[in-house]
């Protein structure tokens, strides 16, 4: 165990999080190359079907926007050294707010109102099943890891039930709940920007995105701003200090779950409100796993979340591009990239740290004998 | 080849069993050894003494082969060597016993001597090898351990035994010593030093490292003196003093002993009745402890670390509900009935300088900045917005920074960045801030250097004469000497009893700790 000098603050952030991408993607290419197909060709036609063609930034953001609020909800967790793992449950049962809510008020109420209503009770929703996990965990030392997983299958058997029974579509064969009021759709980005005469293709992108951008700021105030967010991340480093300080670690531990648990539910705004505009089966996908390589590429900090999630918006769209471009590349490399990502950027994090801080060191110290 | 490198490097070298030259050591831009040279006699005890961060243990790790040099040369012998792996410094012939035993607490104490030497796939051959040898060791250097006892069941210097005894077992003629009596009582101490002493007498070379100077006095024929990663001086024991030591340590004039002025208690500011716990295991830890602390005075609480010290400061803090009996802080009564909080505790100005500042006072992750008001997060210390005020704490933390000479002077360093002395004074700078009625103290200078040890005790004392009722925790017994007007003996969780700081001495405190109580003079 040697004492090493920590990397420069921008080395740490931003160079050493590339390395790791780079490689991520070399290795990718080495499998593209191996199946037979010219890596260099792959990597343009991702960035092509990701960002270039006609709607597919569209696309791309509108995955963004749900590795937004299922990262956010893996890192509030992360501070308080908490491991969230039910995002995807919590996603879910956040759409049972939005139902709950537009059968209340969207008869009575003007479409701002209800959909104001509608984002609160999604986040209520997601963040009332993780207040469970995070009551067991505070008060009784059930681990949070196991818990929040076995409430995603808890949340994923309750939504079949509901989905097939009590809210199935009236006439429907397909497990799918009612369309909600059109005064609780979020308006589409094409929508949107058809206010102001202003043209843009096609997408499922809508105003969700916005919320997005919102919850990140929303989250950057409460961990580093709040009193609140610095006893959760004072439970986060050192429990024991923590309650030397007087922090109330287990009421702090519930509040964190809670929070993580809201932002999660908030997914549910841009599937439910914003383009199903209904709660279909299992339209969670995955995004609520896909938030914790998000949170861990992100560093937990809001503005490394929001690139690490639109590059797995990207890497979710550019790599339905590879599918139709290559015979020879399935979907599946989307999964391959992404694992090699969380591979080097969360197993291997530091892989790359010795010899960086090496050539910086060299680099730095014969800055030095210029001077 | 060897032979030429021996002659060229002059006559001298063949009488150092060890001598290093220009050895240099760095980590990233930190450079821990710089241009060490070290000589030492076959047969003698070479102390080495730095303050923390001194690259005492950089060095050591050296020579046991734990780090590699950068560059200069090492003789062993007077022939150069390299030393890769610490399985080179075992063919060589050197051993370490580190300052956290290595040992495995459920293996008897003949297994443990045996690891790394099992004699193949089965254990009966090398097992009989190795109680032939434990028993030549015992009786050549008179330190006899049973070889079947558990490890777990064995004392602390017991078990420093039984690591010496497999340093010794792999044949070291030189036995590198970190830290070593950290966890000893006085007695044993001096056990340890008889030991020692033997190993000399039979031609064990010995380095001792250690940042206490009296040890250094006690034992060793040589000194080396370390400082910010150089090798400072050279003295023969004999030639120097401890002040010398002192200021060679630190660089500069240091008080070794803080003046103390006669204290003037006042009003009683805390009285322990009956108290009593338990531990989780049902043990019971406290047990029927009554005392109290007037304004104005320091109450010593000595004791082997483990003997009840621990749970008495937490339950004083607030951290742990008492189980039984009540004390009463500052007019305030708490019974194991009343709901008891750091907070509560805080807010009634009771201040705590926590034992183990890496476990509970400080958040090591977290700047110096966000550390300054660690406890205080609620209050104004953190500005009166709704919102964290950044630049009001960063302000804050500057003003104690430079009020408590805290170095280096950067408010958004992590705490763990930096020195143990000034971790320390960052709690210290904290607890002492709202200016506490009652401060309870546990061990405030452990693994902090000379300089600043003498720093913090000048501020217990100030605080004291401030009118402040001081209850001091340490297992250093100059420690609470030097400081105390009381001093209350503990063991296994009872007070043996307790007698007036002038009337104590480490030879009767020595006997107190280990339950002997000195009735008579009560």
């Amino acid at each position: 165990m040697s004492v090493r000098k920590p990397l420069p603050r921008w080395a740490d952030l931003i160079l050493l999080p590339f390395i790791n991408l780079c490689a991520a993607f070399f290795v990718c290419g080495i499998v593209v190359w191996i199946i037979g197909e010219n890596p260099w060709n792959a990597l343009i036609v991702m960035i092509k079907g990701a960002f270039i063609y006609p709607g597919s930034l569209g696309y791309t953001l509108y995955y963004t926007t749900n590795f937004i609020f299922t990262g956010l909800a893996v890192a509030t967790a992360f501070h308080a050294n908490l491991f969230n793992i039910g995002g995807e449950g919590q996603a879910y049962v956040g759409s049972l707010g939005i139902l709950l809510a537009t059968a209340l008020f969207a008869p009575y109420l003007p479409g701002i109102f209800v959909i104001l209503l509608c984002i609160v009770c999604s986040a209520l929703m997601g963040a009332a099943w993780a207040l469970i996990p995070g009551y067991l965990q505070a008060k009784r030392g059930s681990h949070v890891v196991i818990t929040t997983i076995m409430f995603n299958f808890l949340a994923s058997a309750l939504m079949v039930w509901l989905l097939a029974g009590p809210l199935i579509q009236i006439g429907q064969q397909s497990p799918q709940s009612d369309l909600i009021p059109k005064n609780a759709h979020l308006p589409s980005a094409e929508t949107f920007f058809g206010w102001f005469g202003i043209d843009v293709a096609s997408s499922p992108l809508n105003l969700s995105f916005l919320v997005a951008l919102i919850a990140l700021f929303v989250f950057w105030v409460l961990i580093w701003k709040t009193r609140l967010g610095y006893e959760i991340r004072a439970v986060g480093k050192n429990q024991d200090a923590a309650n030397y300080a007087g922090i109330n670690v287990s009421r702090t531990i519930i509040i964190t779950m809670t929070i993580s648990g809201a932002f999660a539910g908030l997914l549910a705004i841009n599937e439910v409100m914003g383009v199903q505009h209904r709660a279909i089966l299992n339209f969670t996908a995955g995004y609520g796993f896909t938030g914790i390589a998000v949170a861990l590429m992100g560093r937990n900090h809001p503005i490394g979340i929001f690139f690490a999630s639109l590059l797995f918006g990207a890497l979710f769209q550019g790599g339905a591009e590879l599918d139709f471009e290559f015979k020879s590349i399935t979907r599946d490399m989307v999964l391959l990239i992404q694992g090699m990502i969380i591979l080097f950027s969360g197993a291997l994090a530091y892989m790359f740290n010795p010899a960086l801080s090496r050539i910086l060191t060299r680099v730095l110290k014969g800055g030095e004998h210029d001077d | 080849m060897s032979k030429m490198t021996q002659e060229t490097s002059g006559g001298n070298a063949a009488c150092y069993i060890l001598e290093l030259q220009k050895v240099c050591k760095s980590f990233g831009l930190v450079q821990a050894n710089k241009n060490i040279d070290l000589q030492i006699q076959p047969g003698t005890i070479h102390g080495i003494i730095g303050e923390n961060g001194a690259g005492k243990s950089t060095l050591m790790n050296i020579l046991y082969g734990l780090h590699r040099a950068d560059s200069g040369r090492m003789f062993i012998d007077g022939a150069p060597t390299r030393i890769k792996s610490s399985a080179d410094a075992l063919l060589l012939g050197i051993g370490m016993v580190h300052q956290h035993f290595m040992l495995i607490p459920r293996f008897t104490v003949l297994e443990n001597v045996m690891l790394g030497s099992e004699g193949g796939a089965l254990l009966k051959l090398g097992r009989a090898a190795t109680i032939a040898k434990l028993k030549e060791l015992g009786q050549t250097f008179d330190m006899e351990v049973d070889p079947d006892l558990l490890v777990s069941d064995l004392n602390v210097g017991m078990r420093q035994r039984v690591e010496i005894l497999k340093a010794l077992k792999g044949g070291a003629k030189i036995l590198i010593l970190d830290e070593p009596t950290g966890v000893l009582t006085p007695q044993e101490a001096t056990q340890l030093f008889d030991i020692l002493n033997k190993l000399r007498a039979k031609g064990v070379t010995i380095l001792l490292i250690t940042h206490k100077l009296a040890e250094i006095m006690a034992i060793t024929d040589n000194v080396s003196i370390m400082r910010g990663g150089e090798m400072v001086g050279h003295r023969k024991t004999s030639e120097t003093n401890p002040q010398e030591l002192a200021e060679l340590m630190v660089g500069r004039k240091v008080l070794l002993n803080v003046e103390k002025p006669e204290a003037k208690p006042m009003d009683v500011a805390l009285t322990v009745n009956n108290l009593g716990c338990f531990s989780s295991r049902g043990h019971k830890i406290l047990d029927n402890l009554s005392f109290e602390v007037r304004a104005g005075e320091i109450l010593g609480i000595a004791g082997v670390s483990g003997n009840g010290q621990t749970p008495l400061m937490e339950i004083l803090s607030g951290m742990r509900k008492p189980d039984e009996g009540s004390f009463e802080i500052l007019g305030k009564k708490i019974t194991p009935e009343n709901e008891v909080t750091p907070n509560i505790m805080r807010e009634n100005f009771i201040g705590h300088i926590p034992e183990d500042r890496h476990k509970h006072g400080l958040i090591l992750s977290f700047e110096a900045y966000e550390n300054m008001v660690l406890g205080f997060h609620n209050s104004n210390l953190t500005g009166t917005k709704k919102t964290l005020d950044r630049n009001y704490m960063l302000e804050h933390c500057n003003a104690r920074m430079e009020e408590y000479d805290i170095r280096p002077r950067n408010s958004k360093l992590l705490a763990s960045s930096f020195s143990g002395g000034n971790q320390q004074k960052i709690v210290v700078a904290r607890e002492l801030y709202k200016n506490p009625k009652l401060l309870i103290v546990g061990e405030p200078t452990r693994g902090v250097d000379v300089g600043a040890i003498e720093f913090i005790h000048k501020q217990l004392i100030a605080l004291r004469d401030r009118g402040c009722a001081i209850i001091l925790v340490s297992v250093e017994l100059d420690e609470i000497m030097g400081l105390s007007d009381r001093i209350l003996v503990m063991n296994k969780g009872q007070e043996v009893e307790t007698i007036p700081g002038e009337d104590a001495n480490a030879q009767k405190l020595g006997l107190m700790m280990a339950g002997i109580s000195q009735g008579a003079k009560n």
